[in-house]
Parts: C-alpha cells; sequence; structure tokens
C-alpha cells in the first residue's frame, strides 16, 4: 500500500488538539511560500476557498474546474444553511454541543478529533463570510438571525433566504477571483482532471483534458488538493447536479489513494418526486420547509379525494405519529425510510403514487400566508414552476432522493490522504460526518477545510521540501500519464456500440437504487455484486459516443464519468455488503431494533473501512481505521 | 395534473466550432410530456440523435434548478424562453402548445463566441468580478460577525443583486448586447453593504470600466431585466450611473488630484 494510514490524531485533550497541533505544524516562512505550487481540482465551497486562502498566504496556486466559471460549482445549489457555534440565540450551543450533536447525528462513525475542530472553526467561516459581504438573513436590529435545522434542538443555523450556498459561494469565488487579479491563483476552466500523476508513492501533478480542444497535458505542483464534491450521481437520478462526478477521486484511488466508507449516502427526505422516465434529476427542497410543514399520506390506500377535503382522522402524520418529541424534524435518515415505508405501503400520492404530502395549510391558517412567503417564498416558487401547482393552495408532495455522500477518499486529520502530497477537502473526502450529515453542516464542512483547515495542514507537508524542484512536465512518467489519458479517450470514440452513454447510466442507476439505496439486505447487495460487472461489461463493448476528440463533446466527457461510477458502484457494494450493521444512511434490513430503527454493532463496526485498488474493480482490499471515542458515549439513536 | 403530450418542430442552431458556419437543423419530436423540462425535451432528442448515429446537440445544463446560471439559449427569440423569472433549466413544456416550432439558438453577442452548437464563452463575466467584484479581506481577519450590524432592509437589497446567477441572458437579450445589469447587479450587493463602504469607489470605476472593453453601452431598453430569470431591478443599473459618477470624482481626491 502507499503512504501511510496513521489518522495523525495529535494527542492531548479534545478541546486542545487543534490549538496545539496548530502550534507544533512547522510553518514555510512568508517568503518562502512563493517557492510552493499546489493545484486545487474543483471551485467548490471547499475549493475556492483552498485557493484563494493559499493565494493569500503566498503560494503559487493553480485552480481548475470543468465548469466556464468558478461560480457554477454544485455547492451554488444548498439551500437551507450553514451550522455554527455561535450561541447568538443564548439557547445553550456551544462548540462543545455542536460536536456533540454532530458525532451522535453521524451515528459514532466519524473521527472525534476532526469533528470538534469543524465545532471549533464554524465560528471563524460566519464571521469570514458576513467580511466577504455574505447577505445573511437579519433581524430588524442589524444582528444575524438563526433558525433551527434539520433535527438540531438550538438555533444555530445562518442562512440566507433559501440561497445560503449560493451566497457562500459567491463569497468564496469573489474571494478567489481576487487572488486570479492579484496573479496569485492561475485559474483553468473548461478543464477536466483526468488522472494523478504519481512519482514513488508520491502525488506530483495531474493530468487535464480541455474540454473545448480536447488538449491533454500535465501540470505538476508540490501538492494536490482534489475538492471535487460527491458520487450520489452514481444513482444517476439524485439531487446533484448533472456534472457532478466521482472522476478526479476515483482516478486518484486508482493510483493508490484509499477510498472510505462508500456506502454511506444520504438520502434526503424532501425532494420532488419524480414524474416520468426522462427526469434527469430530482430538485431538493430545502429540509427547512419540515421546520412549518407537516407531512402525512392518506390512511386510504385508494384516496381519491383532495388533500384539503380529507378529515385529520383519515390523515396518518406518520412522522409526528411514531416520534412525537422530533416529530417532523426527526434526522433525513429516519424520515427518509418512513416516507419510503409508508409508499411501499401503498399509501403514496400524485399520479405515480410515489411521494408524500408536505403540508402548510396549518402554517398558513397560524401565521398567515406573508409569513409563511416571507420564510419560503423561492422554494413555493421553484416548486410551482417545477410541478405547475400551487403549495399555498395544495400540499406538495415530496419523496426522498440521494443527495450527499459521507463517504470518499480517506484521509489523516490533516486531510492528507495516504499518498503523501494528495490532500482532500469537502465532500470528496469522507472526514466528519460519519455515517450520516446533520442539516447545514456541508457548506460548514467545505468551508472549515478549505478556509481554516488545509491552508495551515498543507504547511506542515511542505515545509520539508523547501529547495525541492516539482517534477518536469517532461518527464517520462508525465508523459505515460498523458499518452494513458488520450489512448483511454480514443478509446471511447472508437467503440462503436448502439446504446448512448445515459442510457447505461440510467440502467446503472436502478441497480444501485433498488439494491443499495435507502435499506439494504444481503442478497440485494450480492445481486447487485454480480448485475453491475455485467452491465459494466456491456457497457463497455456497447456504448455509443459520437463525434470527435477535439471539440466541446458531452458524451466523451460524460463515458469516462459512468464509466468510474461503474466501478465505484462495485465497491460501494461489497463496503454495504461487509458492513453487517446498519447505521445512519446505510440500513440493512437485518439489522434493525424492533422498532424499525438503524442498529449499529459498535463491537464489530466501529471503523471506517478504507479500500485499497486492488487492480480491477472487484478486488478491493480493505483496511480499518478503528473509532475510539473519548468525549462522546455511544448510545443508541431514539428520536421518539 | 393533465396527461397532454406534445408534437414538435424543433430548428436548432448547429456549428461544430468557434470558426465553423453554423446553420439551422430541423427536428421532429413526438409525444412529449407536459410535465418534462426544456432541458429533458432537449434529452430526448439527443437520445433520437445518437440512435440515428447523428451527433448530438452541445447544450450546456448543471444544476437544472435555476441557481448554477450554466444553461440558456435563446428559446423563440428570448433568452431563457417564454416564462418570467424561469432559467432555461425550469422552463417546462407545460409553457408550449401541441404542434408549436420551437427555435433554439445560442445566447446572441459578440461577446460570447459561440464555442459548439448552443454552447457560448461567458468568460467576459469573470474578467469584470476580478476588476473588483470582492471585498478585500483575506481570511482570518474578520471581526466577529455581529460586530457589523447591516440592517434588515440594506442586507435584503444587497441580496437582491447578489441573487444573480451569472447566466448572461441580460447581455444575451440587450439589443446593444450591454452587461449593465450584470454588473451592476454585482456592483451593488457589495457598495449597499456596509462592509463594502471601503472599496465602494475604486470597485465601481474598475468594473464599470473593464465591463466597457468587452460589451455594448445601455440604453435603457429594459429587456434585461425582463429576461433575468432573477428578476434583477433595473434600479441597480441607475445606482450604478449615480455611483460611478461620484467615483470618478472621489477616485481622483483620493489620489489627491482634486
Amino acid at each position: 500500500m502507499i503512504g501511510s494510514f496513521d489518522s495523525k490524531v495529535p494527542d492531548g485533550p479534545m478541546a486542545e488538539k487543534w490549538t496545539n497541533h496548530k502550534f507544533n505544524m512547522k510553518l514555510v516562512n512568508p517568503a518562502n511560500k512563493r517557492k510552493f505550487e499546489v493545484i486545487v481540482v474543483g471551485t467548490g465551497l471547499a475549493g475556492a476557498s483552498a485557493a484563494a486562502t493559499m493565494g493569500e498566504l503566498g503560494y503559487k496556486v493553480k485552480a481548475f474546474t470543468y465548469s466556464d466559471t468558478p461560480r457554477r460549482a454544485h455547492s451554488i445549489a444548498a439551500q437551507g444553511g450553514i451550522n455554527a457555534a455561535k450561541n447568538y440565540q443564548n439557547d445553550g450551543d456551544s462548540v462543545h454541543r455542536l460536536f456533540y450533536d454532530t458525532v451522535k447525528g453521524g451515528d459514532y462513525r466519524s473521527r472525534e478529533a476532526n469533528v470538534h475542530r469543524l465545532a471549533e472553526v464554524s465560528v471563524n467561516i460566519i464571521d469570514q463570510c458576513v467580511a466577504q459581504g455574505v447577505p445573511f438573513a437579519r433581524e430588524y436590529a442589524g444582528q444575524l438571525d438563526n433558525r433551527s435545522f434539520g433535527g438540531a434542538q438550538v438555533s444555530r443555523t445562518f442562512y440566507a433566504r433559501g440561497q445560503t450556498g449560493q451566497q457562500l459561494l459567491i463569497g468564496a469565488y469573489s474571494a478567489l477571483m481576487r487572488q486570479v487579479s492579484k496573479g496569485s491563483v492561475e485559474l483553468h476552466t473548461r478543464t477536466e482532471m483526468l488522472d494523478l500523476i504519481v512519482e514513488d508513492g508520491v502525488a506530483r501533478g495531474i493530468v487535464t483534458r480541455d474540454l473545448v480542444t480536447g488538449d491533454v497535458r500535465s501540470h505538476t505542483a508540490h501538492a494536490v488538493v482534489l475538492a471535487t464534491g460527491g458520487y450520489g450521481n452514481v444513482y444517476y437520478l439524485s439531487t446533484n447536479a448533472m456534472m457532478c462526478n466521482v472522476t478526479a477521486g476515483w482516478r486518484a484511488h486508482r493510483q493508490g489513494a484509499l477510498f472510505a466508507n462508500p456506502c454511506y449516502t444520504q438520502i434526503h427526505p424532501t425532494c420532488i418526486p419524480a414524474s416520468d422516465e426522462f427526469q434527469s434529476k430530482l430538485t431538493l427542497m430545502s429540509e427547512s420547509l419540515r421546520n412549518d410543514g407537516r407531512i402525512w399520506v392518506p390512511r386510504s390506500h385508494d384516496e381519491t379525494r383532495m388533500a384539503k377535503d380529507i378529515p385529520d382522522d383519515e390523515r396518518y402524520y406518520y412522522l409526528e405519529e411514531k416520534y412525537p418529541a422530533f416529530g417532523n424534524l426527526v434526522p433525513r435518515d429516519v424520515a427518509s425510510r418512513n416516507a419510503k415505508t409508508v409508499v411501499d405501503q401503498g399509501m403514496g400520492v400524485g399520479p405515480l403514487k410515489n411521494g408524500v404530502f408536505l403540508d402548510f395549510a396549518d402554517a398558513i391558517a397560524r401565521d398567515g400566508e406573508q409569513t409563511v412567503r416571507e420564510k419560503y417564498g423561492n422554494l413555493f416558487d421553484m416548486y410551482e414552476r417545477i410541478t405547475g401547482e400551487n403549495p399555498y393552495e395544495r400540499p406538495m408532495r415530496i419523496y426522498p432522493a440521494t443527495h450527499y455522500t459521507m463517504g470518499g477518499l480517506w484521509v489523516d486529520y490533516e486531510l492528507q490522504s495516504n499518498v503523501p502530497g494528495l490532500f482532500v477537502v469537502g465532500e470528496a473526502n469522507f472526514s466528519d460526518h460519519g455515517a450520516n450529515r446533520l442539516g447545514a453542516s456541508a457548506l460548514m464542512q467545505g468551508l472549515a477545510d478549505g478556509y481554516f483547515v488545509l491552508p495551515y495542514t498543507i504547511g506542515n507537508y511542505l515545509a520539508p521540501l523547501l529547495g525541492q524542484g516539482k517534477l518536469s512536465e517532461d518527464d517520462p512518467i508525465c508523459q505515460a500519464a498523458v499518452q494513458g489519458v488520450a489512448d483511454q479517450t480514443k478509446k471511447w470514440l472508437s467503440v462503436g456500440g448502439t446504446q448512448s452513454v445515459d442510457y447505461y447510466h440510467r440502467e446503472l442507476g436502478k441497480l444501485v437504487w433498488d439494491y443499495i439505496g435507502m435499506e439494504r439486505d444481503k442478497a440485494g447487495l450480492e445481486k447487485a455484486m454480480t448485475e453491475i460487472p455485467a452491465l459494466r461489461e456491456e457497457f463497455e463493448k456497447n456504448v455509443r459516443v459520437l463525434g470527435d476528440g477535439q471539440s466541446l463533446n458531452s458524451s466523451l466527457e460524460k463515458v469516462g464519468r459512468v464509466a468510474d461510477f461503474f466501478e465505484l458502484a462495485e465497491l460501494k457494494a461489497r463496503d454495504a455488503l461487509e458492513r453487517e450493521e446498519s447505521c445512519g444512511g446505510h440500513f440493512r434490513s437485518e439489522s434493525q431494533t424492533p422498532e424499525g430503527e438503524a442498529l449499529r454493532n459498535d463491537e464489530d463496526f466501529a471503523h471506517v473501512a478504507a479500500w485499497e485498488w486492488g487492480g480491477d474493480p472487484g478486488s478491493a482490499i480493505k483496511h480499518k481505521e478503528e473509532l475510539t471515542f473519548e468525549e462522546v458515549a455511544l448510545t443508541q439513536r431514539s428520536y421518539k | 395534473m393533465s396527461e397532454e403530450t406534445l408534437n414538435l418542430t424543433l430548428k436548432v442552431w448547429r456549428q461544430e466550432g468557434p470558426n465553423a458556419k453554423g446553420r439551422f437543423e430541423t427536428y421532429q419530436l413526438s409525444d412529449i410530456s407536459t410535465h418534462m423540462s426544456f432541458l429533458e425535451m432537449m434529452d430526448v432528442l439527443n437520445e433520437q440523435l445518437i440512435a440515428k448515429g447523428e451527433v448530438p446537440v452541445e447544450i450546456e445544463s448543471d444544476c437544472r434548478e435555476g441557481i448554477c446560471g450554466t444553461c440558456g439559449c435563446m428559446i423563440n427569440g428570448r433568452a431563457h424562453g417564454p416564462e418570467k423569472a424561469t432559467a432555461t433549466c425550469q422552463l417546462h413544456m407545460r409553457s408550449f402548445s401541441d404542434g408549436d416550432t420551437i427555435v433554439v439558438e445560442p445566447f446572441l453577442a459578440s461577446s460570447f463566441p459561440i464555442i459548439k452548437d448552443l454552447a457560448v464563452d461567458r468568460a467576459p463575466l469573470d474578467r469584470i468580478i476580478e476588476a473588483g467584484g470582492y471585498i478585500s479581506i483575506s481570511t482570518g481577519s474578520a471581526p466577529d460577525a455581529n460586530l457589523i450590524p447591516v440592517p434588515k432592509d440594506t442586507a435584503d437589497a444587497a441580496f437582491d443583486g447578489a441573487a444573480c446567477i451569472g447566466c448572461g441572458a441580460c447581455v444575451a437579450a440587450c439589443p446593444n448586447s450591454a452587461g449593465q445589469l450584470f454588473t451592476s447587479a454585482k456592483i451593488q450587493h457589495l457598495n449597499l453593504l456596509p462592509q463594502g463602504q471601503a472599496e465602494r469607489w475604486a470597485r465601481t470605476e474598475s468594473m464599470v470600466e473593464t465591463m466597457e472593453d468587452y460589451f455594448g453601452s445601455c440604453t435603457n431598453h429594459g429587456e434585461c431585466h425582463e429576461a433575468c430569470p432573477k428578476e434583477i431591478p433595473l434600479d441597480f443599473i441607475a445606482y450604478t450611473n449615480r455611483d460611478y459618477m461620484k467615483s470618478k470624482r472621489k477616485n481622483r481626491k483620493l489620489q489627491g488630484q482634486a
């Protein structure tokens, strides 16, 4: 195995680990920073904030995005908000409580020290973003407003209408563009990373393809940072943007980086159900809607009346009934699984009976339509635009969809993968959310990594390298890597099959959703492990990619991404099969409490499963990082 | 919900590359569900072209939720199509009728050269941001967030500018291909906030003048606002003109010339 597999969690009390570690890390002096080049792939929250901050510090940064501008990254679509332990509402929040909630919410499958650091720097993020001009929601007196979000019992979520991700990304993007104008960051748009260059086990650069000209070339540096997002599009239908993919991370995995916990996927409970088979993606409605909306289905399986005509005693408010303490605000996995249960039982609503109601009639009666409009207006408008139905007059229909992936490339406390010189930030790493991510914590993690963690820890790696050059782009290692990518591109163009890339992506997505979706069992996972490779084989022989490799060609871009999804899907099934417990977003039907809740097996599975590439998708080798819990006692989650 | 389907004629601009000669191609589509989005309809067209062995149409999109700003084309001569406050990805086929002919072209502006088919290069928008679309605050130097009170009305007004998704429809819709709505949305987002005051005049002058390097002049047609998927108010252009005039004097003064 390449590199080390040591989590490098510092000694000392939990609350002092990060402070002490910052002091103990080696520094690169200001005049020497310009001697180091760093590649950042991806310009979402994590990538843009990392590139901007390292540029400010004086490193020479090259930033890459496959979009036409850094501001398109899918962080932009996050609606609800960002958590921070500011305790501005004086309701008992603290760094420790945010830490505790995050470890518990992750169902005790995350690394405590990472989570504590995340909670610590959360407060700095808000300060930074406000200073950048992020227009967070305000009270009339000018102070920042907060709300409770996704099961939290304190109001610690900062938000900007329903467009928090957009505003935070514009903040990070503007910081990035400031560095571009100063010349400290060199920006490469419409450029996709297609391989990691490794020399003697150390990351030395990347191979990229210019999506407009087809030019394949290498870029070398002293360190490579991947900020390339999650792998939710392995399901075909998800709330991810169309171009989101696992390719950068997967190619790094094939070069030796461990891929951790691929079975952990978060299914978001409040998405708009698919309307037909041509559905290309699913749209999420912020779960802040669950603060005021009530979730129900008709008790009768063949209900034909309009929702408003169904009397209360014929409605099944299943979350309020089953979980009186948390009601509609139970965590995402609990809300999602319960929606699946009622729909599977035949109580679904809508023309395809594939949704449940999210009803605002009571909130409108209580607070008035104007108040509801102020809180959720843009979400209601979006819903109406997509469905053609007015949610002020009839309940929304929602259903769970894949939203976020907690698994990703394995990293140590310093966000470095087991391949020295390769760092991974944001959703692309596996780090902070364990088996389940709490609402409003993704934006927090992306910006924590990019603004406040990586810029420190990368110095600890670079400092001893002072005086060492980077690999020459004419080096045979780079030339071979470039040739490999160019050959791969040519190969796809010459398959000459009969079915489109999308066809195979859709078919793969069905398998992954059916067998590795909200609920998994042994038989299904074993089926997945034979059906996925069989479909992959057909895909490789029969896919049809038209056009050429010297101009914009989205089918050609996509075919490589789908090929990587196929390989990932197989690993995901295996990871899910071998994790014989339920935890967070991973629910094995064999492992549940009598009440139908996820039943963990801490004895055997309180570990991170980190997979090493074994030469082909079926031969991955598992390594375990045991998780120890000093601060948070392991308990069975109960939201009753 | 109705179960209607549509039969459509599409006239789509095809152009192999930036320097190739373009042309309209006509395609027939049948049984298109009204629940489909416009881009899903284009997906169906592309699936059919691939099945026939023809190169699919390059049409860019990403989030398909109307927030990332990647998508955008001229649909029947209008940037983002017929619906108000709707990006191309959020346009649904229920906005069309059975038997319609739909003309699909790339965003039309000389500052947005065509890359291929319906995909254009909107890089000048990034150049305008580089010219000053930020508050210069390096990571780590920010004061506590609540030390800067921002009246709710001010935060809301700034947000109205910050809501811009950078799609470029304002430029495509403008008879002069002017970039005023985009630029003023970005400028006013920052100029309205207390945090943005220190660099207000330098930002305004630099961004406006960079805009003028790339785009045409504004003659107050208001087409930009009509096409804008986020309904950015035209007032912002007026505020920016005011700020620009002031900036010329203020910046000279700051430089000791007046």
